[in-house]
C-alpha cells in the first residue's frame, strides 16, 4: 500500500514508568464516583423498576502525557465508563471534572466546550466513519465545528497536517479517499486523525486496535504513544487486553462487573497482581512461552453476574476461589501496596499480606460456585 | 509432513526430533493437502486466495493456521470442507482423506484408500460431513440457529448425517454430548439467547462432535470470547482432543494462542504457507522474518518486556500482489532475489519444518542455517523498517 508510510516511527519501546522523572502534572479530568444505571424496559407493572447497574463507583483521574488503561472483560462497563466520560452518556451519580470545572451544571464546562477536549476513538473503524463521506469531509467537520479553520485554503492545509501526524500519505490522495477505499488500520488512523482535528486535551480510546489484525496493532498504539508524547494527551486506554496494558499504558485499572477492583503502575498490577481478579484475568491471557504446555484451566470459572442483581458487596465473590462472608457485606475499600498500587479486596484488609509478595496461586484451589448466580 | 532431507550436521536432538515426529506423521495421516489453489472470479481477473498449499495433518493432531485477514486461512478451510460456492473455486490439487482404519472396516477393506474430498459426489459429500468433518465457526451465536433450542439443534445433525439413529438413542446422544462439554444436561431444551458466549460455543462444539467426526475443522472459535472463557474453551478442546483423538486444524490469527495449543503451526501470507514448524521450535525460533514479526508484535504478560518490533507496512492487496516473494515489500531482509522469484516451501535441514524464505536458499548452507532475524543485515537495501536491537526473550 503505497499510501500508509512504512513505520519510521520508534519501535514500541517498554514505556517504563516515568513518575520518578518528572512530578505528575496535574490531572485534566477527573471523575469521581460514577455510577450509571440503565433501566430496563418492561417487566410487570407496579413491581419496581429494574435496571442494570453498569458502573458502580468509579473513580479515576486522566493526567496530561500519560495513557491509563482500564482492562476488563466484555460487560465490565469499561466502555459504559468511557462514553459517561466523553459526554455521551448522563452519569446516574457522581461527577466528572474538566480542569477542576464540573461537566454541566450551573457554572460548569458547557458540554460543547467539554467534547472539543475530550475526544473519543471507537472500537470499530468500519462502522464510526461515515461510508458516503471522503476521508477529507470526516476530518473537516471538527475543523468547522469548534472553529479552528477560517477559510478553505486553511482547512485543506489543516486535514493534510492531520494525515500527516496520523502517517497517511500522501494526503492530498488520502483525503479524497472513501472509507472502503482504506484498509482497517487506515481507517482507524482516520478516526484518531479525526478526534484530533479537534485539538482534544484528552482521548478515549475504546478497544482502538481490537478489531486490527495483530502486525498492525502496534502501529496504531505507537501512533498513539507518539501523540500523547508530543501534545500532551491524557489518554484512556479501553482494552480487554492486559497484556497490552502492560506495555502501552503508564497506569492501569482493572475493572470487573462496573467496580474498579485494582489499580496502579501497570508494570507492579501485571507483575505482581492482588486482587484475584486480576491474577484471573493474568491467568488466562494467552502466553506464547507456555509452547503447547497443557494447563488446568483458572480455578475462577465462569462468567460475569447479573449486573441486574449483581451479588452484593464485592461482585467478583460469586467466582472468586477466596470469597469470605465479608465479601458479601460490602464493597472493600482499598488497600495500598508499595509504589501506589492498591486493590479492593478483603484478603489484604487486615495488614498481613501487604508484604506477601503474592497471595497463593489461584489454580490450586477448589472452586464451589458456577459464578452464573 | 515435507519431503525429509537428513543432513549429518544436524544436531543430536533435531534429528531426535525429526525422526519422531515424522514416523508419527507417517504413520497416521487423516488429511493429505497438496497444491491446493482457490481463486475467487471477478471481472477483470481472478484472485488467488489459497496458492499451491499442501500439508499434512496427522490424527490426533491440532495443526494451527496463523495468518492476517486475508491470508487466506479460512479460504482454504471452506476449500477442505468443500464449503466454497461461487466466485470461489478451487482451480488445482487434491485433499486426500484416509478414513479411519477400524470404522472403515466392516464397510470396506482392511486398508481404506485416501478419498480425494474435492472429488466427492454430492451423497458421498452428505456422508464426509459431519461424521468425517465437522466445522466449529467463530461466532456460535450466528452459527447456532436462534428460534430453535439445542437439543433440536443437535437431533437436526443426527438426523440428517445417522437416519438409523432412533429418537430415543438420538435424546440420549445430545445428552451425553452436552455433558462431554461440560454443559449441564438441563440446559438442553435452552435457546441459544439464553446461554452465554462460551456456552453457546461449547455448544457448536457439542454439535460438531455430535458423529465423532475425524477431523474437526475450528475457524477462530475463541476469537469472540472473553479471555478467561477463552481459556476454558481451549483447555476443554485439548482435553476432548486427548479423550476421543481427532485431529484438528485451528484457524486463528492470534498467534500466542496458537502456540498454546497447537502441536504444529503453519504460518499464511498472502494464500501461500511461509512456514511450518512445530509450535516449540517456531517459538525459540522463527526461520520467516513474516513469522518473526508476528512474534514480536504482541506483547507478553510475563517475563522481560521485550521490544516489539511489529511488521511495517500492511498486508498485501491479492488483486495486486508484489513480484516474487508477497512479503518482500515488508521485510527488511529483502535483497534481489525476493524481488522477481517467489520462494519455495522448502523443510529445512532437520526435517521437521519448512520454510519458504529465499534467506535459506543458499546451498552451501543447507544444515540449517541460523539467521539472526533481529538484527536485519539486508543485502542491498538499506534497514529503515525494523529496528530490533533490543534483546530479546527468545531462548535462541
Amino acid at each position: 500500500m503505497s499510501i500508509m508510510r512504512h513505520a519510521t516511527e520508534q519501535p514500541w519501546l517498554p514505556s517504563q514508568p516515568n513518575t520518578n522523572i518528572t512530578p505528575l502534572e496535574a490531572p485534566v479530568l477527573v471523575a469521581e464516583h460514577l455510577r450509571k444505571d440503565f433501566p430496563v424496559h418492561g417487566g410487570l407493572p407496579f413491581t419496581r423498576r429494574r435496571a442494570v447497574h453498569a458502573v458502580e463507583d468509579v473513580s479515576l483521574s486522566l493526567r496530561p502525557g500519560r495513557v491509563t488503561a482500564l482492562v476488563g472483560e466484555s460487560g465490565s462497563g469499561k466502555t459504559t465508563v468511557a462514553r459517561l466520560l466523553a459526554g455521551l452518556y448522563a452519569p446516574t451519580s457522581g461527577t466528572i471534572r474538566f480542569r477542576g470545572d464540573p461537566l454541566g451544571g450551573r457554572g460548569g464546562i458547557s458540554p460543547r466546550a467539554y467534547r472539543r477536549q475530550v475526544q473519543l476513538v471507537f472500537q470499530d473503524p468500519f462502522a464510526s466513519l461515515n461510508p458516503i463521506h471522503t476521508v477529507g469531509y470526516h476530518l473537516s467537520r471538527p475543523l468547522r465545528v469548534y472553529g479552528h479553520t477560517r477559510n478553505h485554503d486553511e482547512e485543506t492545509a489543516r486535514i493534510e497536517s492531520l494525515l500527516e501526524r496520523v502517517s497517511l500519505t500522501p494526503a492530498d490522495q488520502v483525503m479524497r479517499k472513501y472509507p472502503h477505499e482504506l484498509s482497517g488500520g487506515q481507517r482507524q488512523r482516520v478516526a484518531i486523525a479525526r478526534a484530533l482535528a479537534a485539538q482534544p486535551s484528552v482521548l478515549l480510546a475504546d478497544e482502538p486496535v481490537s478489531m486490527l489484525d495483530v502486525s498492525i496493532r502496534l502501529e496504531v498504539l505507537n501512533l498513539l504513544l507518539r501523540l500523547k508524547e508530543e501534545d500532551r494527551i491524557a489518554v484512556l486506554y479501553i482494552t480487554h487486553d492486559i497484556a497490552s496494558a502492560r506495555y502501552f499504558a503508564d497506569e492501569t485499572l482493572v475493572m470487573y462487573a462496573g467496580q474498579v477492583v485494582e489499580g496502579g503502575p501497570s508494570e507492579e498490577v501485571t507483575q505482581r497482581p492482588r486482587h484475584p481478579y486480576t491474577q484471573l484475568l493474568l491467568e488466562a491471557a494467552p502466553d506464547p512461552d507456555r509452547v503447547a504446555g497443557r494447563r488446568a484451566p483458572p480455578a475462577a470459572r465462569g462468567e460475569l453476574p447479573s449486573l441486574i442483581h449483581p451479588p452484593s458487596g464485592c461482585r467478583f465473590r460469586s467466582r472468586c476461589p477466596h470469597a469470605m462472608a465479608v465479601c458479601g457485606e460490602r464493597f472493600p475499600a482499598p488497600t495500598h501496596f508499595a509504589q501506589d498500587h492498591w486493590a479492593n479486596c478483603f484478603l489484604y484488609q487486615d495488614g498481613q499480606h501487604l508484604d506477601a509478595p503474592q497471595p497463593a496461586p489461584i489454580q490450586q484451589t477448589e472452586v464451589t460456585f458456577d459464578g452464573n448466580a | 509432513m515435507q519431503l525429509v532431507r537428513r543432513s549429518a550436521s544436524d544436531n543430536a536432538e533435531a534429528a531426535h526430533r525429526a525422526a519422531e515426529t515424522t514416523s508419527a506423521a507417517q504413520a497416521d495421516i487423516v488429511l493429505d493437502v497438496r497444491h491446493v489453489s482457490v481463486e475467487y472470479a471477478s471481472a477483470s481477473n481472478a484472485v488467488r486466495a489459497v496458492d499451491d498449499v499442501s500439508f499434512a495433518l496427522a490424527r490426533g493432531q491440532i495443526l494451527g493456521l496463523a495468518g492476517e485477514s486475508g491470508s487466506g486461512k479460512t479460504t482454504l478451510a471452506n476449500a477442505i470442507a468443500r464449503l466454497l460456492r461461487p466466485p470461489a473455486r478451487v482451480v488445482q490439487g487434491e485433499v486426500l482423506y484416509s478414513p479411519r482404519p477400524e470404522k472403515a472396516a466392516g464397510a470396506r477393506e482392511a486398508a481404506p484408500a485416501p478419498v480425494d474430498v474435492l472429488a466427492l459426489t454430492p451423497d458421498e459429500l452428505r456422508d464426509f460431513r459431519w461424521r468425517r468433518l465437522s466445522m466449529v465457526f467463530q461466532s456460535a451465536m450466528n452459527s447456532l440457529n436462534p428460534v430453535l433450542d439445542i437439543s433440536a439443534q443437535i437431533d437436526d445433525v443426527l438426523q440428517a448425517h445417522a437416519p438409523s439413529m432412533g429418537r430415543k438413542s438420538r435424546q440420549e446422544r445430545a445428552v451425553e454430548l452436552l455433558q462431554l462439554v461440560g454443559i449441564a444436561p438441563d440446559r438442553l431444551h435452552s435457546f441459544p439467547h439464553e446461554l452465554s458466549g462460551g456456552m453457546r460455543q461449547r455448544a457448536a462444539i457439542a454439535i460438531a462432535l455430535a458423529l465423532d467426526p475425524e477431523l474437526i475443522i475450528m475457524d477462530e472459535p475463541t476469537t469472540a470470547l472473553d479471555v478467561v472463557v477463552q481459556r476454558e474453551i481451549l483447555a476443554e478442546i485439548t482435553d476432548l482432543r486427548d479423550r476421543l483423538g481427532f485431529s484438528v486444524i485451528f484457524i486463528t490469527h492470534d498467534l500466542s494462542l496458537l502456540l498454546e495449543i497447537a502441536d504444529r503451526v503453519a504460518i499464511m501470507y498472502a494464500g501461500r504457507i511461509v512456514e511450518s514448524a512445530t509450535s516449540a521450535e517456531l517459538h525459540a525460533q522463527p526461520r520467516h522474518p513474516y513469522t518473526y514479526g508476528l512474534l514480536h508484535s504482541f506483547p507478553k504478560v510475563r517475563g522481560q518486556r521485550i521490544t516489539l518490533t511489529g511488521i511495517p507496512g500492511s498486508p498485501p492487496d491479492l488483486r495486486a500482489l508484489p513480484s516474487g516473494c508477497a512479503f518482500h515489500p515488508r521485510c527488511a531482509f529483502a535483497f534481489d532475489v525476493c524481488r522477481s522469484a517467489s520462494p519455495e516451501l522448502l523443510p529445512s535441514a532437520c526435517g521437521t519444518r519448512s520454510v519458504a524464505c529465499h534467506l535459506y536458499d543458499d546451498p552451501d548452507s543447507a544444515s540449517s542455517p541460523v539467521i539472526d532475524l533481529s538484527n536485519p543485515k539486508p543485502r542491498d537495501v538499506p534497514s529503515e523498517a525494523s529496528a530490533g536491537t533490543a534483546p530479546t526473550g527468545d531462548p535462541q
